[in-house]
């Protein structure tokens, strides 16, 4: 039976991200009907989604997971996680499950789990790609057929359909791959006929946890949906939402403010508004969802482009600091003239000058006269082998390279031994687009467990 | 001539997915958002980003007091040639901005 409104708590902007854990008591309380939260998204890089991995820890995990765990025991109602373990990759959905029966386990908890993965194959985005089904968004890459086949991850990002979909299975648990933050709250509200702009406008303000309030760390919110609009209240104790910091959210992180591009269709928040409602709440009303055909999801993908290795060097010597261009210069030829007839003459080197420009490079507007600054070399290569040999063919350079033939043998300071690290893989994000769906609602497949 | 930090609460840029920066320029009051709604060119701006101008989307929200710049990063967020993972130095570049 479809439910007048629909009550989903939020705990935190992201699992692994701090919350009161009184604030999620008081927002047990209120009875929601769902619990959900987010694993993650592509802001901290493509290192996660290229290896698969998560940007926090396992123990880390497992300790917030299972207070989620316990007030779900408590409300009995589902908790759901979408983008589990940071990227959402079959991989990180397979290390989320594990972590909750690991849980279920010790606290001999009985329980049905089910998993949504949203992996794609790079044969299949391969065809799609070659049948005109894969689409640009604005400021898009150019893609092509190599780069397809080089992605060492590519999921799509699951939208209301294929949520509701896992939330009807009736699983205690719901652990999705990479899914659109909105869809994770938009889906209840959507399946029970309420207001489908109101859900994905509030959907979009919760999806940051308290970041649309007065006491982002606070990080619980409780959002009520009905046929009209919905209300978002604080569940930290001297927590406001305001008109202003709700509105506010819709800035964050969004390149347009008032249009939100989602699985089959947008969010069009131009003519939403906002009021204050009781003492901490704010109430919307007004916002707008529109359909689009075809319905499409939204493709990510990293792929591997590289091994690094860093130098890094301080520089004190007022005369070296003085003519850190210069330096800088005769340390690249000087690498380049070593490379060039070898095996390391494809290895890439940037060398940035930490004190000067560094962040912003050639944006940079302002001259800094510092003491000292660090210079970061940074190989690139296709092999970690060469990353290395190449960090080491410079390391005397960096430690004893004069500007002049007629100065005295400068040596710099290393600040560890050896002055070179290995860093890994190199990823790349490469899409920004958008797969046409025949058939949304079988478009990933579910797996059941019991613990 | 004022400087936009002279007349602003907060300026703060943030990466909008892998491919896109966004900068909200949060105003200190209603004189100071109109003033610069008049006053910032979105030739300046794509100036000291060093973009194509055409390439800035721009919004200035009146009930916010907030004008926002929306542009595509020129290097893919975390690939080999980008300096800051989260976009989040761009915003210095704003604050000296003459208005």
């Amino acid at each position: 039976m479809n439910k007048k409104i629909v009550k989903i708590l939020v705990p935190a902007g992201a699992l692994g991200i701090p919350f009161d854990k009184n604030a999620l008591i008081n927002g047990i309380k209120q009875k929601p009907d769902l619990i959900a939260i987010d694993g993650g998204s592509t802001d901290s890089g493509p290192y996660y989604l290229g290896s698969g991995k998560s940007k926090y820890s396992y123990s880390t995990t497992k300790r917030d997971w299972s207070i989620l765990m316990e007030m779900r025991a408590k409300a009995k109602v589902p908790l759901l996680i979408g983008t589990a373990g940071t990227c959402g990759t079959k991989s990180s959905v397979e290390w989320m499950l594990k972590i909750t029966k690991e849980i279920a386990k010790e606290n001999k908890e009985k329980l049905k789990i089910v998993t949504l993965k949203t992996d794609l194959s790079n044969e299949f985005v391969l065809e799609k790609y070659k049948s005109g089904k894969i689409r640009p968004l604005e400021g898009a890459p150019k893609i092509n057929e190599d780069i397809i086949n080089n992605c060492t991850n590519i999921v799509a990002l699951a939208g209301v359909e294929q949520i509701q979909k896992a939330i009807n299975t009736n699983a205690d648990i719901i652990i999705a791959g990479r899914s659109t933050d909105t869809a994770l709250i938009a889906s209840l509200p959507i399946y029970h006929g309420l207001n489908i702009g109101s859900a994905w406008h509030g959907a979009k303000i919760a999806e940051c946890g308290a970041l649309s309030t007065n006491n982002p760390n606070s990080g619980v919110v409780l959002l009520e949906f009905d046929y009209n609009g919905f209300t978002i209240t604080p569940m930290c104790k001297n927590t406001k939402a305001t008109p202003q910091t709700v509105f506010a959210h819709m800035l964050y992180e969004n390149a347009d403010p008032y249009i939100l591009l989602e699985p089959g269709g947008y969010l069009d928040v131009s003519n939403a508004k906002y009021k204050k409602h009781k003492k901490n709440s704010v109430r919307v009303e007004g916002s707008k969802w529109f359909n689009k055909n075809p319905y499409t999801l939204k493709l990510e993908g990293a792929r591997l482009v590289g091994f690094q290795t860093i130098s890094i060097v301080l520089i004190r010597d007022p005369h070296y600091v003085k003519n850190i261009d210069k330096w800088i210069n005769k340390l690249k030829n000087s690498f380049y003239k070593k490379t060039k007839n070898i095996i390391l003459f494809d290895v890439r080197l940037e060398l940035r000058i930490v004190g000067k420009d560094a962040t912003l490079g050639n944006l940079e507007p302002l001259t800094i006269n510092n003491n000292e600054v660090a210079v970061m070399a940074i190989f690139t290569a296709n092999s970690q082998e060469k990353a290395n040999d190449s960090a080491k063919l410079l390391n005397p350079d960096l430690l004893h390279l004069a500007l002049t033939k007629n100065e005295p043998m400068p040596t710099f300071a290393f600040p560890f031994s050896p002055p070179e690290i290995d860093k890994g893989p190199l990823f790349e994000f490469c899409f920004h687009h958008v797969i046409e769906v025949d058939n949304p609602i079988n478009f990933f497949q579910l797996e059941f467990h019991n613990t | 001539m004022k400087t936009l930090s002279k007349i602003t609460k907060n300026i703060r840029s943030k990466n909008a997915g892998p491919f896109w920066v966004t900068v909200d320029l949060f105003f200190k009051d209603k004189g100071s958002f109109f003033y610069a709604c008049k006053n910032i060119s979105n030739e300046e701006v794509s100036n000291i980003l060093k973009i194509k101008s055409n390439h800035l989307k721009r919004f200035d929200i009146e009930n916010l007091k907030v004008i926002k710049f929306s542009f595509p990063r020129k290097n893919i967020q975390g690939s080999r040639l980008d300096r800051d993972m989260h976009g989040a130095s761009f915003a210095i570049l704003f604050e000296k901005l003459s208005v």
